[in-house]
């Protein structure tokens, strides 16, 4: 039947992996902001329809020449630690993630954000703003200058400190895909009292979001350099390509 | 299989890093068929949430998409970008300038009511909600949704069809509480 046809063509969207053992719970105790803002009722299940296979594709036209260097967004340099953060963007199936908007913001060096509602007593550094965007390349890859963030103390509970982190935001290929994370850095003696890095239960998938120290890839006398790759959902394999797979 | 990277909380200070000045905008204010989506979010004491952002995804008016995933092709509407963003005022609110989606195909033989997928995030969320707008105007189409009708209770599909409103409609989100938004798992 005609009339069928691009219905029936729709059987053959991709479905994306359910992976939600890998996220925190909404409903965390520890992080006490989740209390009120998280939702009781059981979520209905949402097929991959057209609207959750499709997104938002970004081009050049959205990023700035400094935009990947926040170092160099201000007329001087901001205070601190050089850094080169870089990594690739993957889907679970291990394939790159190409021409993908990534977006970071920071806290500076003294773990200060330049935002109205921060104001614990730290300075603002006039020379960083602390915030980059980027595409990812053909093969996945980004990379980022900045500046090595500090921590800060929040009052989720007695002598709260997060530990030093970036805050990143991706959007993938797909609605299924966007994601919203924090990277951290290698042995950061505040994991232990964070209810935001603790609140991802497997411990496997917390030390994905810890960067790895990259010696290979600092500047020599300007930067220190750390790798942190991301991997995006993968799709379940169709009923089509399992039949193949039985052949 | 690679395992995926946990999501986290977009934080405190958001506004820093995701508002864009154009965010609002999945359209050009004034264009024809334009329509405002405004609404606030409420956490579960009913009080508004100043520091959350609302992304929408949707098809433009022919129920299309300018993305190679959708089989019968993509298609680019000039100046329809399909996706906004707007962050939370201290009130809750937020507002998006778009234009109405058409009926997009679904599953088999059922084609799906014109609808706006939202993500809403938050200082407190750990990972992003999401739920999806549908217009108070395409009683037909919402009856024959795959997704609403997969939704037993009445009062809970309601809190998926947005208000009419002059200038467009009004779709509020509560995270928690009596009237609950209904949540997707995605
Ligand atoms: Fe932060």
């Amino acid at each position: 039947m005609a009339t069928s046809e691009p219905l029936r063509s729709a059987i053959r969207l991709p479905r994306y992996v359910r992976d939600h053992e890998v996220h925190p719970p909404l409903d965390s105790p520890e992080y006490r902001s989740t209390a009120l803002r998280h939702p009781k009722r059981e979520l209905k299940l949402l097929p991959h329809l057209l609207t959750e296979v499709t997104s938002p594709l970004f081009g050049e036209d959205r990023i700035g020449d400094t935009d990947n260097d926040l170092t160099r967004q201000h007329d001087g340099e901001p205070q601190g630690q050089r850094i080169i953060v870089h990594g690739q963007v993957r889907d679970g199936d291990g394939r790159p993630v190409p021409h993908s908007l990534i977006e970071i913001w920071q806290a500076n060096a003294g773990g200060r954000y330049r935002h109205t509602g921060d104001n614990w007593p730290c300075p603002l550094d006039p020379n960083f703003t602390g915030v980059g965007r980027t595409l990812t390349d053909a093969e996945g890859r980004y990379r980022f200058t900045t500046i090595q963030p500090g921590a800060y103390p929040w009052r989720n509970h007695d002598n709260a400190w997060r530990p030093a982190h970036i805050h990143f935001s991706l959007f993938g290929q797909a609605f299924t895909q966007r994601l919203v994370t924090q990277m951290y850095f290698p042995g950061d003696p505040l994991f232990f009292q964070d209810p935001i890095w603790n609140s991802i239960p497997d411990e496997k998938a917390r030390e994905r979001l810890v960067a790895r120290f990259d010696y290979a890839n600092t500047l020599p006398e300007w930067a220190l350099a750390y790798e942190w790759d991301i991997v995006l959902r993968g799709q379940e394999p169709t009923p089509f390509e399992s039949d193949e797979d039985d052949d | 299989m690679a395992g995926t990277t946990p999501s986290q909380t977009v934080g405190p200070y958001l506004h820093i890093g995701l508002p864009w000045p154009d965010g609002p905008f999945a359209v050009a204010e004034g264009s024809p068929g334009g329509i405002w989506i405004r609404g606030a979010l409420y956490d579960g004491a009913g009080a508004p949430v100043p520091d959350g952002l609302i992304e929408t995804w949707q098809a433009d008016p022919d129920g299309r998409f300018a993305h190679d995933n959708d089989p019968r092709g993509a298609v680019a509407r000039p100046g329809f970008r399909g996706f906004g963003r707007c962050p939370t005022d201290q009130n809750g609110e937020y507002a998006i300038y778009t234009l109405k989606p058409g009926p997009v195909p679904g599953a088999g033989d059922t084609p799906q009511a014109p609808h706006i997928d939202v993500s809403v995030f938050a200082r407190g969320m750990l990972n992003r909600t999401v739920t999806r707008i549908y217009f108070p105007d395409e009683l037909r189409a919402n009856e024959a949704d795959p997704v609403l009708s997969s939704i037993a209770d009445a009062a809970e599909r309601a809190t998926l069809i947005a208000g009419a409103t002059a200038d467009g409609y009004r779709f509020d989100i509560r995270l928690q509480g009596e009237n609950e938004t209904v949540f997707f798992d995605i």
